[in-house]
């Protein structure tokens, strides 16, 4: 990490940099699974993105083909039970799908880390009331907890992302908490506060950015779990509404289907599912291995 | 001597769980509180009046302060009452109780047929580094990592009940061709297998084997990872060749000083396991139609049962509380560490 950190003038600095490059190619040389899975992500991102206005057909209009047609030229994925394409409502599907996990994991992200910063600097009654905090969140199975929200909170897109959200939070607020509170004491910190910095410019101005590296690796692992618990909330009915594509609801209505063989409403999206938590999964191995070669196995 | 400082130990753990499972019932109550909307106007119904909104909020104890109605809703609890479910007209705690042997039989054989798969599967890929083993180790980590429990439900239904034809049809836990068992663990397997009649005994098993190898994949998969990795670490480790250098066999160096040290940090990842299982259950549960309580669950969030849900999420969080209770006591009981110092 310590290629990271910010020093005074630009020839060390630039050195370091030369060795992050080179170390970043030793690692894509080492496996090359992490330079495909950032194309993979790369390629998510723009199906997220131009998705919508690439698609051959509408993907809420009923009719556009024959009922239950299995995978063909003109319906690349075949299409459903009301005759609707399924290649375009699984592509016009990532948008939300990202959209929902990134929301979430954002939201867990800045919460758990202001958290995690308070009770590993200040310790004390802060850290004991937000371990108690994380604790019992934990001491729930979290898929159930999310569950519970989403049905308390009410059935809405929203209360997916605030559920899932929540049970992620734990996570985030005790990583930062470790790593803010090996750095408390350390030289670079006390010489931010002797030279006059208040305590939360301190923290958030010097300690915190240690923190994003490890953080980073936590991020891109958790968005795969994310969009994982987001697919299985909406796959029992909450949050996404049909008509609306989403992979989940789109398993979930393929479901029905499986026992009188029509396979292509269950397999594309859960393909296009497990492509994406797979990329993110992969990304987070590469990232880990970037940021700490310790902990390679 | 050494027992007196573990049975201590067990007993300090226990007392641990009090705090948790306060947590969890102030949670649930909040979860109870946080309705949508005015819970006496949802409980009267769609036709009530203001009078009557006004007499179900007495009746409920609603317009009492908040500390209150905690001590009210602990109070129902320990009298084991959840309320009504909406759905069933029966109360919830009867309709959970009714399920939780279903589920329970699915969870609990998934995880033991994860252990039994996983822990072997990690320790011969930790010994043999990329052999054969270890890529599929490797690979089923990642396959149970990515993929999602309802869609490898759905495929496992796919090949073997439509393709193949070897797996019953999806329709919960026994054929419509038999009577379930007299209930004494409450487990179909179990149950048959105690009366003697191994034709029920292989209807069960066989309505079980797909939903459990679903589950079990999944579980399997941070098993086996965890298990590898702190095998490569006690192999490496200075004990190992300190025991190899004193020409103790290969057989009892593996198993009595690197295994079991390996076991102690696969133990305690087992915790969060059981968060996974209990969650994927419900999926489970729902792709194969199975009647447990996760099913039970989905039914009633369909129909907004309220009462239903949240004693659904108090009653699994219970049970992980449970688990996680049973796996601490056991680590305590198996580390060789503990009753060395005193």
């Amino acid at each position: 990490m310590s290629n990271l950190a910010i020093t005074p003038s630009t020839a060390p600095r630039a050195q370091t940099r030369e060795g992050y490059w080179h170390h970043l190619r030793y690692i894509m040389a080492e496996n090359p699974l992490t330079g495909i899975s950032f194309g993979l992500f790369f390629g998510l991102i723009a199906v997220a993105i131009f998705g919508p206005y690439l698609v051959p057909f509408d993907p809420v209009a009923t009719g556009v083909g024959p009922a239950l047609q299995p995978p063909g030229v003109s319906h690349w994925f075949g299409t459903d039970h009301l005759g609707r394409d399924v290649f375009s409502r699984v592509v016009v599907a990532t948008r939300l799908d990202l959209l929902i996990s990134v929301s979430a994991v954002t939201l867990s992200f800045v919460f758990g880390s202001i958290i995690g910063c308070f009770a590993g600097y200040f310790g004390g009654w802060t850290d004991r009331i937000s371990g108690r905090l994380m604790d019992t969140i934990m001491a729930f199975p979290l898929f159930v907890l999310a569950m519970g929200i989403v049905a308390a909170a009410g059935n809405s897109i929203e209360n997916i992302v605030y559920a899932t959200a929540i049970i992620n939070l734990p996570f985030y607020a005790r990583m930062a908490r470790a790593e803010v509170s090996i750095r408390r004491n350390a030289g670079f910190v006390q010489a931010a506060r002797l030279s006059g910095n208040s305590e939360l410019r301190v923290l958030f101005g010097h300690i915190f950015p240690n923190t994003l590296p490890p953080m980073m690796v936590q991020i891109s692992l958790n968005m795969g779990w994310a969009i994982l618990n987001a697919a299985g909330l909406s796959f029992i009915g909450l949050g996404v509404q049909p008509p609306m594509p989403e992979w989940g609801i789109l398993v979930a209505e393929g479901a029905n289907f499986i026992i009188s063989g029509e396979w292509w409403l269950v397999v594309f999206p859960g393909m296009a599912l497990m492509l994406a938590v797979f990329t993110f999964n992969l990304i987070g191995d590469g990232l880990r291995d970037l940021v700490d070669p310790q902990r390679r196995t | 001597m050494s027992l007196g400082v573990k049975s201590k130990r067990v007993l300090t753990r226990l007392l641990q769980a009090v705090p948790t499972v306060f947590g969890i019932l102030v949670v649930c109550f909040i979860l109870t509180r946080a309705l949508p909307g005015d819970p006496a106007a949802y409980f009267a119904g769609d036709m009530a009046d203001e009078a009557s909104i006004e007499q179900v909020r007495e009746n409920l104890g609603l317009d009492q302060p908040l500390p209150i109605q905690f001590v009210t809703y602990v109070g129902d609890l320990l009298q084991g009452d959840l309320g009504v479910a909406i759905s069933t007209g029966q109360t919830v705690t009867q309709e959970l109780a009714k399920r939780l042997p279903a589920s329970l039989e699915l969870t609990l054989g998934a995880l033991l047929l994860a252990l039994t798969i996983a822990v072997p599967l990690g320790v011969l890929a930790a010994t043999r580094p990329n052999s054969w083993v270890d890529h599929l180790c490797r690979f089923l980590v990642t396959a149970g990592v990515s993929l999602p429990t309802f869609f490898t439900g759905l495929a496992l239904l796919y090949v073997f009940y439509y393709l193949l034809g070897w797996a019953p049809p999806p329709m919960g836990r026994l054929d419509m061709m038999f009577l379930p068992p007299e209930s004494i663990t409450g487990f179909y397997t179990i149950d048959s297998l105690i009366a003697g009649d191994w034709a029920l005994f292989k209807a069960s098993l066989a309505q079980m084997a797909l939903p459990l190898i679903t589950l079990a994949l999944f579980t399997l998969a941070p098993i086996a990872r965890m298990t590898r990795a702190a095998m490569l670490q006690t192999l490496a480790s200075d004990y190992v060749r300190t025991a190899r250098a004193a020409g103790l066999s290969r057989r009892r160096v593996l198993i009595t000083y690197a295994f079991r040290n390996a076991l102690l940090p696969v133990i305690t990842t087992l915790g969060m396991v059981f968060s996974f299982v209990l969650g994927a259950n419900v999926l489970v549960e729902k792709v194969f139609a199975w009647p447990g309580i996760g099913s039970f669950a989905v039914e009633a969030l369909v129909v907004s049962d309220y009462a239903a849900v949240q004693g659904f999420v108090l009653s699994m969080a219970l049970l992980f509380v449970a688990l996680n209770l049973l796996i601490d006591v056991t680590y305590t009981l198996i580390d060789p560490r503990v009753g060395e110092d005193s």
